[in-house]
Parts: C-alpha cells; structure tokens; sequence
C-alpha cells in the first residue's frame, strides 16, 4: 500500500509532466513539419494534403469519442445491472478475485 | 493408418490427457514439451491431402497441409507454448488441460481437408473453451459460461445445417471456396461468423472472456476467433458481405471499449475490433488482402495474448480489473508495464512492431482495388485503436492516479512469457521478412517507405493528442455497456414474464368465471330442485314442491291437446 509520506515517483511529479507534454508538442510539430521534406504519397488524393494524417488522426478519434459518449448516455447501466437479485452470494463482480496470491506455487515446479 | 493421416492436433490432445493424469515437474514437462512437439509436427506436413479414410459414405481427409494452414497452425502452437509457460504456475490442471484440448481444436481445424473433419474440430474447441470460462470459478463465470455454451452450440448447430446442405446440394465435402449464394452457404456463413464474433451476436466475447480466469483468458484470446478467420480465408475469399461486417465489427469494438471500465473488457471489445480488420480482409479477397489476413491474424494473437497476460499480471497481484480501481501500478511493476505498452504499440501498429507490417498489408488491399472508402474507414480505424487500446488500457492500468495500489511484478514465468511475446512483436515489426514467406500468397509488399511511416506517426501521435485533450469526456465509470446480449438476458426474460403475467391473468379470469357459474347453476339447482325435505312446503325448489291433484290433471290435459294439435298440423 502507498505510504503518505512516500515521495513523489519523478514520472509523475508536476516538473516532469510539464516536460513531457513540451517534448510531445515538440514531436507532434516535428511530425507534421517533416512532412515538407517527406513525401507522403496519397492514394486518393486528399491524403496527400499537408498534414491530413495529423488532422484526419485529431477529428476521427474526437468523433469517436464524441458518438461513443452519447451512445454511452443510452447504453450505460450500472455494473450490476444483470445481477440476478435472488442470487445468493458475491455475484462474482470481479473475475480475478478467486485467484489470490497467496495460492502462488501450486504444483510445486 | 499411415502416420501422416494422424493431425498434430493430436499431441496436444493427448497431452491435455496427461496433465489430467500426471503431477509435479512431470505435468510441467509435458506442458512445455507438447507444444514444441506439435510445433514439430506441424513443419512436417507437406502440402496437399495427406490420405483419406472412409467413414460411412464420406472420404474424410483428416490432414491436408499448406502454407496457410502451416501459418495458422505455427502461430497457434507457439501460442500453447507461451501460454502455458504463463500459466502453469498458477492455473488448475483442468485449466491447463482445457487449454491444450481447445488448443487441439484450433490446430485440428487448420489441417481438415473436409467440412466433417473441421466441424469436429470446431466443436472440440467450443466444448474446452467453455470449460475454461467455467474456471473462472465465480457464479459471475458460470453464468457466462453457460451463455459462451449456448451461443456456440447454436453457431455449432447452423454451421451442421449448412455443411449438411452443401454435401447434399453438391455431394462434396471438400473445403473449397465459395460464396454465399443460396441457404447453406449462408448457413456456413453465419456459423462461421458467431465464432468471430461477428454482429449481431459480438456480445458473447466481452461477454465471456473476461470472466475467466487470468491465465484463462490468455489462452481464449488466441483460438476461437482466429480459427473462425481462417476458416473464412478457406471457405469465403472475397465475399462481398464480410466487408461490411467487418468494418461494423470494426468500429463497435472501438466505441464499445471506449465506454468500457474493466481492463480486460477492453481487451475483449479490441478482439472484435482487429478481427475485424481480418473480416474486412477476407471480403477483400485479393491475394494482398487475404495475405494481410493471414498476417495479421499472426501477429495479432501474439500481441493481444501479450496483452491478456499483462492484464492477467494485473489481476493475479491485485484482484482488481476494474479502471476505476487500477491506476499508478507503473511504480512496483515496471515489465509488466513495459510489455503491456509493446503490447498497445504492436496492436496500434505503430513503425517498428508487428501490427504495423501485418495490418497496413490489409490498408495497402483496400487501395489496390481503389475502395476510397473501405480504406478511409480503416485508416480512422487504426487511429481509434490507438485510442481505445493503444493508450487506454496502459494509461488506465498502469498510470492515470496512484491508486496506492503497490502489487509485486510479475512472477518470472510470467515475466519470461511476456517478454518472449514482446520481443516477437518487435522482431515481426523489424523483420518482417520473417513472416512474409509463411504467407500464402508471394508477398509483393514494401512495409516501411519514409512517407508511409510519416504518415502512420502522424495519424497515431495525433490520436493520442485526441486521448489527452479528450481526457474529461473518458472519465471512467462504474458502468456496463448495454449490447445485443440485452435482448436475450433481459428482454426475453422480461417477455416471458410478461407472457406468464398475462396467462396468471387469463386464469384467474376463468376461475373467477368458474366459480361464478357454479354459483350461478346451485341457486338454480336450488331454486327449482332444491331442499325437498323440508317440511315448509313454500321453502322447497318449484319442481320439488307438493302440487295439488288438480293442477297436474289441468297440465296434462293442456299437454294432450297440445299433442293432439301439433298431430293435426
């Protein structure tokens, strides 16, 4: 279990994020711009454009997301929604909890 | 019999025998040496029909080899191998002997020369992998189980229906291509299509698989789906059909796992999604696309196995699959965080792994037979799997918030698995001329071109962009994702209820009725029969009164001359 006064892990500490989502922006430009000495050959003419496999990446995932989200308003019902009600213990929400690791070594290889 | 009619299948058939019968390093030995052995055996098979038998009146050809059969049967025996190197620690004997029996369906489908052989086969494989959802051990898991089991006897039963009606339609029992065209191709079609987990019925994946346990789940990511697609390649090259099942397939994994909260749901939802891309394929149907078919199915089980087995790390240690339960686990478990992100990027084809050699074969397909929109829709595809799996499942498992959760790393067999795995993503992304000449069609193909390789970086690095800035909207919730599935548990639960409600109804309705009329029938019965013992003479029924002489003189006369009346008429 996590100690409180553990120090933050340096992956997460606030410094290193900000460095990291500088070096991403920095990738991200450096993708598109290598695109004016790369040629990327398009199949069906628009995706040749320059940088349409950056914008049609960005649009497509928003939409994705955006179609999952409100699909997610219809579809989305709480975890034990199949649960029989009569049923008589756990329901089993979680898959692995049978196995613990205290079962480790079982047949002694 | 010749020995060259007896399927590899068999070795992993007996050697699930013998993990029932054997114990300690001797169980592990056979776990370990079965599948290099079928390995073996699988590389001595030279193409063509190996012999036939006669069975009733039917010449079964119980082995036929070829480079896609090879392909199918290589992947699927390197995959008992690591699997059960995962696993063995850990898993239940019945587990693991499930697993090679399952296992043994999958290889013996790759080697039927006939629909009999491989319909034996394909029921071998819904019989074992039904045990291993069962060994989840839960109620959660028995219930699924028993769904895994109907559906797929149900798919079992219309692939019969089919088979049957092409041997009686044609009098052959060969595995040939065909289209479908009249009843039982389609028959065959759709029984083949319910083990990919195709629509309608794609529930039943997510549905099963991540109840099982964690080494369980390994070994069902690998078989039931992919055995389907190559079943596919050998009967239905080039049905138009598939296509749009396909991309369907496609693009619900994707939406379907970017609503999902557990880990290995996700991992479910993404199965569907790549074979997907494989089904796609297979409509396809030039030599390019079943080629990227074959490839991709390759090297898509060894990196959603890889990906299986780190979820399965994950839950082995702490009992948690859940995303809003998991998170920070980067800082004690740091291989199986590495491999679970050469498992995202293998499976998102980033440059340099296997998925982006094997997938964009099936892209380069749809262009060379100018299906502007077919490729357009994969390539949004692509960038949508990067999304939902690619990030996702690393972000939600091993970083996002710290949990507090401080499990141990995996143990080393599962280590050394995983890393087996991870290091034959990489090497098919590096080498793909590795893998190019077990295809079964000469491979014309140039994988990495600098525009190609931007262009891929390009649309993925993006689409994580999209998965950060769209962090707020993916918040995870404590939720399920309502599917078809819905209609048979809860629809046609709450139908037959209804029906029951309105039968409980019309019964009461005629009892009511019934007790009405024999009420009803007694106060007549009463009335003019009633009570003759009474001594009250007005308190008797009207026939059960005493009538004075003279009023039954006066009836019967007035009765006569009715008669007599009525004679003369």
């Amino acid at each position: 279990m996590a100690n409180q006064d553990e120090p933050l892990h340096w992956l997460v500490r606030p410094a290193t994020i900000r460095k990291l989502w500088i070096g991403f922006g920095i990738v991200l430009a450096a993708v598109v711009l290598a695109q004016a000495v790369v040629y990327i050959k398009g199949y069906f003419g628009v995706d040749a454009w320059f940088g349409f496999g950056a914008v049609y990446g960005f649009v497509c995932c928003l939409l994705m997301v955006l179609v999952a989200k409100l699909l997610g308003l219809v579809l989305k019902r709480s975890q034990d929604y199949y649960d029989e009600p009569d049923e008589d213990t756990g329901h089993g929400q979680d898959a692995g909890q049978n196995v613990s690791s205290t079962e480790e070594p079982r047949n002694g290889a | 019999m010749a020995l060259e009619m007896l399927s590899p299948a068999l070795i992993l058939l007996l050697a699930a025998a013998l993990i029932g019968v054997l114990k300690g390093h001797a169980r592990t030995a056979v776990v370990l040496v079965a599948p290099l052995l079928t390995l073996w055996a699988v590389w001595q098979i030279p193409d063509g029909v190996q012999g036939t038998v006669k069975f009733l009146s039917y010449y079964i050809e119980p082995v036929e080899g070829g480079p896609l059969r090879r392909l199918f049967a290589t992947v699927f025996a390197i995959m008992v191998f690591v699997g059960g190197l995962y696993a063995y620690r850990v898993a239940r004997w019945y587990e693991l002997a499930a697993a090679f029996a399952y296992a043994a369906g999958a290889v013996g489908v790759c080697f039927a020369g006939d629909l009999i052989t491989l319909f034996l086969y394909w029921e071998l494989m819904a019989l074992f992998s039904t045990i291993i959802v069962w060994c989840g051990g839960t109620p959660a898991a028995r219930a699924a189980g028993i769904r895994y089991a109907i559906m797929h006897l149900l798919g079992g039963v219309v692939l019969k229906v089919g088979i049957e009606g092409v041997v009686v339609g044609t009098g052959s029992i060969q595995i040939q291509p065909m289209l479908a065209t009249d009843f039982s191709t389609w028959m065959i079609l759709i029984g083949i299509l319910i083990n990919a987990a195709a629509p309608p019925v794609s529930a039943w994946l997510a549905d099963a698989y991540p109840e099982s346990s964690p080494t369980g789940s390994v070994f069902l990511s690998a078989f039931t789906t992919k055995t389907a697609v190559l079943a596919l390649i050998l009967l239905f090259p080039g049905e138009p059909v598939l296509v749009g099942v396909g991309l369907f397939m496609v693009m619900y994994g994707i939406i379907y796992a970017l609503l999902e909260n557990d880990a290995r749901r996700i991992l479910a939802y993404s199965i569907v999604n790549q074979v997907g891309f494989m089904v796609c394929a297979v409509g396809i149907g030039t030599q390019m696309a079943l080629n990227g078919a074959a490839a991709h199915a390759f090297a898509h089980i060894i990196y959603k196995a890889l990906l299986f087995m780190s979820a399965g790390v994950v839950i082995y240690r702490t009992g948690k699959s859940k995303c809003t339960e998991l998170g920070g686990l980067f800082r004690t478990m740091p291989l199986t965080t590495a491999c679970g992100i050469i498992g995202a990027l293998a499976i998102s084809s980033f440059p340099l792994t296997s998925g982006f050699t094997t997938k964009s074969m099936i892209s380069q397909a749809a262009v060379d037979e100018n299906l502007v929109w077919v490729y357009m829709l994969l390539t949004a595809a692509s960038a949508g799997v990067f999304l939902h799996a690619g990030i996702k499942f690393p972000w939600f498992v091993f970083f996002q918030r710290d949990s507090g959760l401080r499990p141990k790393d995996a143990p080393w067999n599962m280590g050394l698995a995983m890393i087996l795995f991870a290091g034959l993503c990489i090497l098919l992304g590096v080498f793909p001329e590795l893998l190019y000449p077990l295809l079964p069609y000469p491979v014309d193909y140039v994988p990495y071109t600098a525009g190609k390789v931007l262009f891929y970086l390009q649309l993925l690095l993006f689409s994580g962009l999209a998965f950060f800035v769209l962090l707020p909207l993916m918040k995870r919730t404590e939720t399920i994702s309502l599917d078809t599935d819905w209609l048979w548990r809860r629809a046609a639960t709450a139908l037959i209820g209804l029906v029951e409600r309105l039968l409980q109804f019309l019964g009461e309705f005629v009892a009511r009725g019934r007790v009405r009329l024999q009420r009803f029938s007694q106060r007549i019965a009463v009335r003019y029969l009633g009570q003759p013992h009474t001594a009250d003479r007005e308190e008797r029924g009207v026939f059960a009164r005493s009538w004075p002489i003279g009023t039954t003189a006066l009836w019967i006369a007035g009765l006569l001359s009715a008669y007599v009346l009525l004679y003369y008429l």
